[in-house]
């Protein structure tokens, strides 16, 4: 090897150590740009009153932890309820999609049956309407039902997702076509086929779609803020809304607020994280 | 292929989906559009007033602002949120020890609530807040910006909010599409003496272009829906001057109360609809190509 050659690649050797020391910086960057927001709002939220929080030269350590403020929020308003509130809202459409969603989807992808192609296309229809603009007549509907103000009202139009469905289909399609021969010449039939053959191929699906329902039934805001006014049936979102647009002027109440509503989806989501990135690759493209 | 199921079984399965759908979306679809000829409320009215919703559109200067708003949200979201997240995807793409860490951390943004980070970010940009006592300290600025009162100002706080928002939701979009860039052409670009950002344009870019039209649609129609920053930044009034709204803020401040005028509304979902038309339209053909 050449002087000049050596020379060469411990050059290259050194420039790429660096490129990695490079990009751990930007990345520490990125991911500071990221969290910091947030982990400052947790830093306010564990601040006594002692301390204050405006000052010119904040610090991001709290000087006194403390976590009153988790509970005094709670005598402002019923934060705690409102949590109960957006679980109740999230399990009723995590219920509603793995039952309902599941077997459209099995029915849409592996029985053939007239008028399959038609209601279909009626599912992929809707998917070019931006859900803003129909919940007008979406709110009219819940009230005639007697269902304004209520739980239900919330849940309902989400209960079953025209895109959880097309999902489903998918990953139901994905399934060769030999094992439910298989299947049929042991004379299994339609239901036995959906239980034991299919469904075992679709866990990571139905977990991708019950993670993505849990998160927006806990961050939706627009739809609950139109169909509820009971200051005790509002959803998580509504009720911090309320909680910082009207009287509570201290920061750090807010802020305990907002961690209620982040801490428990954050959490969430970096044990699932796993399979959530596969489900939000191929949901995101197809949708 | 025999038929080894009875007539009705697949309709069994399908019926409840079918239900929700037809109640839920195609429905309202149709019914908005005939709500936007009544003077419908929550709980009155319905009488056919013909157009009189539509001209009452062209009159209202709240509206006016509004379009204006969205234009300079989209304007401005589209390139940042297009190459800023290619950027990340860069950055988090090739193998490194603690990288799902922090792909992880660049997505919390995109799962926290909406409203959370919305208060967030009016705490850091209040005129005692973070942001403005940190530059008042060093000596930048002598009084306090007004990011939450300006009218233009808390349009372009709600729009960094928005962009914050989106970097890791579009950055996973990237991730996959940067997967399928054949990695010898990058390496025979930096044999020809090609640098990091020539390749970034003659490599990169050409690799991901089908993504980053896709991302541009995608972040072109989420600025016209726009709605929740709006509403926690500026308040139900939409600022100080009832200028910094959307739409879809139109939509809920004429619907929301005892007795919300839904016929306005309907009419204002109508013409949400006829804005966000062209580029889902683009999308639904995007996505038949990407499908064939």
């Amino acid at each position: 090897m050449s002087a000049e050659h050596r020379i060469a690649t411990s050059s290259v050797r050194r420039s790429r150590r660096w490129s990695t020391a490079g990009r751990y910086l930007l990345l520490l960057l990125v991911a500071a740009i990221s969290v910091g927001p947030i982990l400052w709002e947790l830093s306010t939220s564990l601040k006594s009153k002692a301390e204050d929080v405006y000052s010119q030269t904040p610090s991001l350590l709290p000087q006194h932890p403390t976590f009153d403020n988790f509970s005094e929020v709670a005598r402002a308003v019923p934060i705690y309820h409102f949590a109960g509130n957006s679980v109740t809202v999230a399990a009723m459409q995590i219920v509603g999609n793995l039952l309902g969603a599941t077997a459209a989807g099995y029915a849409l992808a592996k029985l053939k049956f007239r008028g399959r192609k038609l209601i279909f296309g009626l599912f992929l229809s809707t998917l070019v309407l931006p859900a803003e603009a129909t919940i007008i007549s979406q709110f009219q509907t819940i009230v005639k039902l007697g269902l304004g103000d209520s739980l239900v009202g919330v849940a309902l139009p989400g209960l079953i997702g025209a895109i959880n469905v097309l999902l489903l289909r998918n990953a139901f399609m994905a399934i060769p076509e030999e094992l439910d021969q298989a299947a049929i010449v042991d004379g299994a039939n339609v239901w036995q086929r959906f239980r034991y053959i299919a469904l075992p191929n679709v866990v990571g699906t139905l977990a991708i779609i019950t993670i993505l329902t849990f998160i927006g039934a806990w961050d939706d805001f627009l739809w609950p803020l139109l169909v509820l006014q009971s200051p005790d049936k509002l959803t998580l979102t509504v009720g911090l809304a309320y909680l910082q647009g009207t009287f509570v002027n201290d920061p750090r109440l807010v802020a305990a607020g907002a961690m209620i509503a982040l801490i428990p989806i954050l959490v969430i989501f970096a044990v699932l994280q796993r399979y959530f990135f596969r489900g939000v690759g191929e949901g995101a493209i197809k949708g | 292929m025999v038929r080894t199921h009875r007539w009705f079984t697949p309709w069994i399965m399908v019926l409840p989906a079918l239900v929700i759908l037809c109640v839920f979306a195609l429905w309202p679809a149709v019914n908005t559009f005939f709500l936007s000829f009544t003077d419908v409320r929550t709980l009155s009215g319905g009488k056919i007033v013909g157009l009189a919703n539509y001209r009452q559109l062209l009159d209202d200067p709240q509206l006016r602002s509004a379009l204006l708003n969205t234009v300079v949200y989209v304007v401005v979201c589209v390139p940042l949120l297009t190459f800023l997240p290619l950027l990340i995807a860069i950055l988090a793409e090739k193998p490194l020890r603690g990288l799902a860490i922090f792909r992880t951390i660049f997505y919390f943004p995109v799962i926290a609530s909406a409203v959370a980070v919305a208060v967030i970010w009016k705490f850091l940009l209040d005129d005692r807040g973070l942001i403005n006592g940190w530059a008042q300290h060093a000596g930048i600025i002598q009084d306090a910006v007004p990011f939450l009162s300006g009218r233009w100002l808390l349009l372009f706080s709600a729009i960094s909010l928005t962009v914050w928002k989106g970097l890791g939701y579009y950055m996973v979009l990237y991730l996959s599409a940067l997967g399928n860039v054949d990695p010898q052409l990058h390496e025979a670009a930096a044999v020809d003496g090609a640098g990091p950002i020539r390749r970034f344009w003659s490599v990169t870019v050409p690799g991901v272009r089908r993504t980053m039209v896709l991302v541009a649609i995608l972040v072109m129609v989420s600025a016209m829906r726009i709605f929740t920053e709006l509403y926690i930044l500026g308040g139900k009034t939409g600022g100080v001057g009832g200028q910094d709204v959307s739409v879809v803020f139109l939509i809920q401040s004429s619907a929301a109360g005892a007795d919300g005028r839904l016929g306005y509304a309907s009419a204002l979902s109508v013409l949400l609809f006829l804005i966000t038309l062209p580029p889902m339209a683009l999308l639904a053909r995007f996505n038949r190509k990407v499908d064939e």
